[in-house]
């Protein structure tokens, strides 16, 4: 794919901001090689790659809260060092994180201001701080109370204070990493309007995200990133989709055939009635039979996460029932869930999948321990290590022994430590929730084949991903959800569209995009 | 867009959020109730006035507590900082024979020095706060032994020095209200660090990295400067605690100290401040406090043993803290 040097948003000659030849790496991973990145006032500039492409790592270099390894930047065609988020800052240039930055304890007005309270006689001037902060609410017609603590607030309205806090930096390059991941359409319109206006003003705004539509409908030009390197540039409204996807994954995609069972015979796993938990879980039933794959869709805080971990027992139910194999279980914490042969891989391995100081033996062994436990309570070694050896050949576990360390694999072996972890415990029923997040593209392939693999072994599989790709390539049914509800359940190999369609199916989004249309 | 959901959940968090003050006053209202129906003794000015007065030290360190703790951190060296301050006192004023306000002066900024010190091996050498200050603890119990050869200095020479805590400057005024200093000191500790917590850009910071240090890190904040600047406050109003006990002892006890911080903790946790940080309450402390000292003298009173009064101190912390892990299920 040759670089198409694309004219400039603008007739100005000295972009506002370049990146050429930016490196970085860390430990065992080289993030960037050689990126490039150019940026012009007034311009809507989307950077745009797969998971890992390093867009977030550029832009976190470009943010200061990164230090490049080589290359360099220049602001209005000077060289410059950004050291520090604050010299960043200090620069104009503003970054909205895709992790939520926010003092979860603070006002909102607090969250906006830190670092930069107003102040009389040497204190906080709350008020002045509150009239400020009122006033930016204004200019992006937000009705939110300044003095409301950040911890109340949905998603969608703590990123509506993260945008308000990079625009009183009064930024002239504003950075939105993902910024409609949690928002509904008629906020996703709300913050284009605020996104036209800023580049009225003369704002450069990198704009990242995944979704072709938001591009194409916002940015005046696109920057495709692989690997960690600079694909090329090109206009986003001459340009159809199918190049900048093509430029993404660095060929044409092919559709790698998904092969779907017919396991309407087969007998259900796993069957949820009517699950309820406070808002976040509403009325959910599903079934999913042995030998299936069903992907679990949604937009984040769409209650996939709360499904899964309720189904575990990981969290209280307020009412629903759970059968396996036919058979009613009474499930109320994760001990019962894994009697019932149900294993639940969470999205944050770290946290919950992984004891990452002990070895890859101990953590295979860690739900089955009893097992290994010989005369007078003395485990077993021998055996444990017997064992250990059997699932590292069998689903390929690069390590140089089984009593490595866990936290010192790669975030795939990582995740196929802990599905040992459930075959040892006999669980036939696996519950994937972000089986690849943080996962490279290499190691994304394998984790499918071990899918598709445990699958045809007569297991049942969930698989919850955020990636929509994902889902379609792996599920055999793929059941919807929106703001804890069930919207629709679709046969495997069903459109982008389709899904979407479900994931935001309610009544209030409707009524949403119909006023957004008749005003348009 | 419109606000939906936030008014409840905002209006929710209130009203629990105010039960809660509400929990540690009321349970120590009904303290004081079932002690003054048990013993016509308790109620006595005198016996208030003990109370008070037991409370000044343990309440100065636990407001010290407060204000590490909101941060996210903890600091198990307050109690003997504040022997190493009473000691340092002693020296300037008993072994070189300096006047009063230098040895008050000394003693403050001992005991900031030291929180400087504490705060720059955390923020600096990233020395988790647990055990920077558990050897700072013990450094700061050993160098009291060793600068005072391990006995009690005196502040005999000091005419006066016993009337920092003990004397009634607000006696001499209303001779009706003899509220010893040690007390009064207490008040305005409290009153100075609430003003701290709630007006200052410190405070500000004390509550943003208790909340989330990340967050305040990306926002362009010198997080290590304001992290070492909570220590060296808290160090420093070790240092007004050590005036106290050295006051009131007439004397600086090199041996006494650790065991204190525990105190300090405990009051603080059951005035309701989270141990993992970014919220917290000077009055609450003082609550906390509070309960801690009316508990002591009530027993005593009724003649409940010592080792009894331990016992019931350690099951209102673990109720303390189970009721305001109750609060925030219902949230």
């Amino acid at each position: 794919m040759p670089p198409t040097p694309a004219p400039p948003a603008t007739g100005q000659l000295t972009p506002l901001v370049e990146m050429i030849d930016v490196d970085k790496a860390f430990p065992g991973v080289r993030a960037l090689s050689r990126a490039r990145f150019e940026l012009h006032a007034g311009e809507v500039h989307a950077l745009m790659g797969e998971n890992g492409a390093g867009k977030s790592t550029l832009m976190k270099i470009l943010s200061g809260v990164y230090s490049r390894d080589a290359g360099e930047v220049r602001l209005d065609g000077q060289p410059v060092e950004i050291a520090s988020p604050r010299q960043a800052q200090d620069m104009g240039i503003g970054i909205i994180h895709q992790e939520l930055a926010l003092m979860r304890d603070l006002t909102a007005a607090q969250n906006i201001f830190i670092g930069r309270e107003p102040r009389r006689f040497g204190l906080l001037d709350e008020a002045a701080l509150n009239r400020d902060t009122q006033a930016i609410f204004d200019s992006m017609n937000l009705k939110l109370s300044p003095t409301v603590r950040v911890e109340t607030l949905t998603i969608a309205r703590q990123q509506m204070v993260e945008i308000a806090k990079a625009l009183s930096y009064r930024s002239r390059v504003l950075i939105m990493d993902e910024p409609t991941a949690a928002l509904n359409d008629a906020e996703i319109a709300e913050l284009f309007t605020i996104i036209n206006r800023l580049k009225a003003e003369g704002v450069g705004i990198v704009y990242i995200s995944h979704k072709m539509d938001e591009i194409k409908r916002i940015s005046d030009r696109v920057t495709v990133m692989r690997d960690g390197e600079y694909v090329g540039t090109v206009p986003a409204a001459d340009t159809p989709i199918e190049t900048i996807i093509s430029m993404m994954v660095g060929r044409t995609l092919t559709n790698e055939a998904l092969n779907i069972p017919n396991t309407a015979s087969a007998p259900v796993a796993l069957e949820v009635r009517n699950l309820n938990r406070g808002r976040e879980i509403r009325d959910v039933s599903l079934t999913v039979r042995k030998g299936e794959i069903l992907g679990l869709a949604g937009l984040m805080g769409a209650g996939r996460t709360e499904v899964a971990r309720a189904i575990f027992g990981a969290d209280p139910r307020d009412s629903g029932e759970i059968w396996v194999n036919g058979k009613r279980v009474g499930i109320s914490s994760p001990k019962d869930a894994v009697r019932a042969g149900i294993g639940y891989l969470s999205e944050d391995r770290k946290h919950f999948g992984l004891a990452t100081g002990l070895d890859v033996r101990n953590n295979i062994a860690l739900a089955s321990l009893e097992r290994f436990v010989g005369p007078g309570g003395v485990i077993n070694d021998g055996a444990m290590h017997d064992v250990a050896e059997k699932y590292i050949r069998q689903l390929s576990i690069k390590t140089p022994s089984d009593t490595q360390e866990a936290r010192l694999l790669s975030g795939g072996n990582q995740q196929k430590v802990v599905i040992a972890k459930w075959l040892l415990r006999d669980c036939d029923i696996l519950i994937f929730d972000e089986p690849t997040r943080g996962i490279d593209v290499g190691a994304k392939a394998e984790i499918y084949k071990l899918l598709n693999a445990l699958a045809e072994q007569g297991r049942a599989i969930i698989v919850i991903s955020s990636e929509l790709p994902e889902i379609l390539r792996l599920s055999h049914r793929i059941a919807v959800m929106c703001e804890g509800r069930l919207t629709g359940t679709l046969p495997g190999g069903s459109s982008q569209e389709d899904i979407m369609r479900l994931a935001t199916l309610r009544p209030s989004a409707v009524a949403d995009i119909n006023t957004e249309r008749s005003s348009a | 867009m419109t606000d939906t959901a936030a008014p409840a959940t905002k209006s929710g968090i209130r009203i629990s959020g105010a039960f809660h003050r509400l929990l540690a006053f009321s349970g120590l209202i009904a303290l004081v109730v079932v002690f003054s129906l048990a013993s016509p003794n308790f109620m006595q000015t005198q016996n208030v006035l003990a109370i008070l007065q037991a409370t000044s030290v343990n309440g100065v360190l636990a407001i010290a507590a407060t204000l590490v703790i909101i941060t996210g951190g903890i600091d198990l060296s307050v109690g003997t900082l504040m022997t190493f301050c009473a000691v340092i006192t002693g020296v300037v004023l008993t072994y070189l024979g300096l006047p009063l306000p230098l040895g008050i002066v000394a003693s403050i900024l001992a005991g900031t020095g030291c929180g400087l010190v504490s705060g720059t091996i955390i923020a600096k050498l990233k020395v988790p706060p647990f055990i920077a200050t558990l050897g700072m603890m013990l450094i700061l119990k050993g160098l009291s032994l060793v600068i005072s050869g391990t006995k009690p200095i005196y502040f005999n020479d000091t005419p006066g020095f016993n009337q920092i805590a003990l004397g009634s400057w607000v006696g001499t005024i209303f001779p009706a209200v003899p509220l010893p200093n040690g007390v009064l000191i207490l008040f305005v500790v409290a009153l100075l660090a609430a003003f701290v917590l709630g007006k200052t850009a410190l405070g500000r910071y004390t509550f943003a990295l208790g909340s989330n240090e990340e967050a305040v890190r990306l926002s362009g904040v010198n997080i290590d400067r304001w992290k070492i600047a909570v220590y060296a406050t808290a160090g420093g109003i070790c240092g007004v605690a050590g005036l106290l006990i050295a006051s009131r002892l007439n004397s600086a006890q090199p041996a006494l100290g650790q065991g204190y911080e525990l105190d300090a903790i405990a009051a603080v946790v059951i005035g309701g401040t989270s141990l993992s940080g970014g919220r917290g309450t000077v009055i609450g402390t003082l609550i906390g406090a509070l309960i801690i000292s009316v508990l002591a003298n009530g027993l005593r009173i009724l003649s409940v043993p010592q080792e009894w009064q331990t016992v019931v101190t350690g099951l209102i912390i673990i109720l303390a803290v189970y009721a305001d892990i109750l609060r925030r299920r219902t949230l």
